[in-house]
């Protein structure tokens, strides 16, 4: 599996490389003209929303701050409950889903990798059958289970229907990282007298983090950029998770839209994704090219 | 539930040798099935069944046979919206793709600090489409969107255009907005089959005289073939289950001309509550995406034999 995104391949060849000296500036100027559209908008985000509440919603829109002012992080936080309670919401929610997500994922992909039993390669397509149907068709029976069992307006209810959602790609990922894993070193293990969970536990988990991390960054983004099922799902104000409050904050208290808490509920919602990528693109990136294209 | 089922295979395994080691598998994978079972498959069935019932959200159910899905032929809405959904899937994918080849392109050259450009056009994807979509909608907005400011600025407008409240511009704007969100996604995905492509073919291909646009064209246009069969059903699986960026930008205007399919699904199921009739659309929009899905990785296949 490639890990790393290192750039060897295209057409071009090292030969090429050193000769166009045009050529290279066009591709740094193209490519940084491109960047900037791309980051445009997070960033346009950012400026506004530590503008003083004015002149976030100025028409037209000004260019820089006059002052760096929190004063639209105040306003978001007179929404609802406050910005914590939804904050705490997406985040018990992610949390939660992470959990269940990698710790199934994990035992299953182990089982799968590992074990004989009967109907293996049944349950196994069963699991990643699921892939090929799209969840959104399932809602309607899922919202009458959810509040059949209580659970509507909860965020362990969601929780569970977002840990069933990460399965085929949490079992997939799993299941190959423990096939990489060498026999030799679990053979080792066995003659020293290890059980089947211990050594799981003991020896296996240190060798297969990396696929781990990469099912708990996909887990975690998802479950906290969800919308339609918490939309569904999550009626009271109170539950709401953030992507859900950003359209309530949206459509405004009083019928105009405080444009200044958009901004600032958007830089909330955003920031830890980002921040979760940077610090893992790695693991991230693996889950994509080895997710998919193992497929 | 599961440590109690980890406690148990442990000790079949300690005891029973090969045959322990056999139901230890089972207890393993026995959370993630049911898991699956109780909030993938039950529910799965159970929308077939509810599909076949007058189903109000309170009070009795009434048996119906096919009577939803006649009911669903009739639907001028339900036609609507599968050929609004049909219509943005054609429009969208191209642009996505001819950006996404581009970006590879450009990002898998072997250059310094090509890997932030990398990094940079990816970063979209990880923000959620719903939180994505909101964004889009002050930037589009028709008084304190920077949009409108930049382009009257120029000159290249006379005045600002209300671009989500117009049918003419709606699904520009939705386009734009879900191209920025989603295109390093195929971009990665294309990037990776590029790379997989050995060197050794260039330079053979080099060799006997074919200059850059040639190895383009004959050597990697076909070994990607199957990575594009792959971004391909990705791509359109994820348009034809648009709904965030219709429910957030437009609300399914105007005139109800941009309700997407799942929108359609949603507006009967949660909004009119008729869970049995949504419950039908369902079962057509999961049928339809089957269908799709066959056909792309029939595409695939296809290729194996390469």
């Amino acid at each position: 599996m490639t890990t790393s995104v290192s750039a060897v391949s295209a057409p071009s060849t090292a030969h090429s490389r050193g000769r166009n000296r045009p050529g290279r500036i066009a591709f740094y100027v193209v490519c940084t003209a491109l960047a900037a559209l791309f980051l445009f908008p997070i960033v346009w985000t950012a400026i506004s929303s530590v503008k003083p509440p004015p002149e976030a919603s100025a028409v037209p829109p000004t260019f820089l701050p006059s002052r760096l002012d929190l004063g639209n992080f105040v306003k978001l936080n007179e929404y609802g409950r406050g910005v914590w309670n939804y904050v705490g919401n997406s985040a018990g929610t992610a949390v939660m889903t992470v959990i269940g997500a990698t710790l199934l994922s994990t035992l299953a992909g182990y089982g799968f990798s590992r074990f004989q039993f009967r109907g293996k390669g049944l349950l196994f397509v069963m699991i990643l059958m699921t892939l090929m149907i799209p969840f959104q068709s399932i809602l309607i029976p899922l919202f009458l289970i959810l509040t059949g069992l209580k659970l509507q307006n909860t965020l362990f209810g969601l929780a569970l229907v977002y840990i069933t959602f990460q399965l085929p790609f949490g079992v997939f990922i799993m299941r190959n990282s423990f096939d990489a894993v060498p026999r030799e070193i679990e053979e080792a293990a066995l003659l020293d007298g290890c059980s089947s969970l211990s050594m799981l536990y003991r020896v296996m988990l240190n060798i297969v983090r990396p696929g781990i991390i990469t099912v708990g960054i996909y887990a975690f983004l998802n479950s906290w950029n969800e919308f339609l099922a918490a939309l569904i799902f999550m009626t009271k104000e109170t539950s709401f998770t953030l992507p859900i409050l950003l359209t309530s904050v949206r459509s405004g208290y009083y019928g105009s839209i405080d444009w200044g808490a958009l901004q600032a509920g958007l830089i909330v919602t955003i920031a830890p994704c980002i921040f979760i990528f940077l610090l893992l693109q790695r693991y991230y990136i693996s889950g994509l090219t080895g997710g998919a294209t193992k497929g | 539930m599961s440590t109690v089922n980890l406690q148990i295979s442990e000790r079949r395994t300690e005891r029973g040798g090969s045959i322990g080691r056999r139901s230890a598998g089972l207890f393993f994978v026995l959370p993630a099935v049911s898991f699956t079972v109780v909030f993938f498959i039950l529910p799965l069935i159970f929308t077939v069944y509810m599909s076949l019932h007058d189903w109000p959200l309170l009070g009795d159910h009434e048996f119906i046979g096919l009577d939803n899905y006649s009911a669903l032929l009739s639907d001028r809405q339900f036609w609507n919206s599968l050929w609004f959904t049909t219509r943005y899937t054609l429009l969208i994918t191209p642009v996505i793709f001819i950006l996404a080849f581009v970006l590879a392109l450009l990002v898998s050259l072997p250059l310094p600090g090509v890997g932030i450009y990398r990094t940079v056009y990816f970063l979209p994807v990880v923000i959620g489409l719903g939180s994505s979509s909101l964004l889009w909608v002050w930037l589009l907005h028709d008084r304190v969107g920077v949009i409108n400011a930049i382009l009257t600025g120029l000159g290249l407008m006379d005045r600002p255009i209300i671009w989500l409240a117009d049918s003419s511009y709606a699904m520009t704007a939705i386009i734009m907005s879900v191209v920025w969100k989603t295109v390093g996604f195929t971009m990665i995905l294309l990037m990776t089959g590029m790379q997989a492509i050995p060197a050794e073919l260039y330079e053979a291909a080099k060799v006997d005289g074919a200059n850059y646009w040639g190895r383009l064209r004959y050597i990697m246009m076909p070994l990607l073939r199957r990575t594009f069969a792959l971004a391909l059903i990705l791509s359109v699986i994820g348009s034809y289950l648009g709904f965030d960026q219709f429910f957030i930008m437009t609300a399914g205007g105007p005139q109800n001309s941009t309700i997407s399919v799942v929108y359609w699904i949603y507006k009967n199921s949660f909004t009119n509550f008729k869970l049995g009739y949504g419950a039908s659309l369902s079962i057509v929009l999961l049928v339809i995406l089957v269908i799709l899905s066959i056909i792309q990785l029939r595409l695939l296949r296809d290729e194996t034999s390469y």
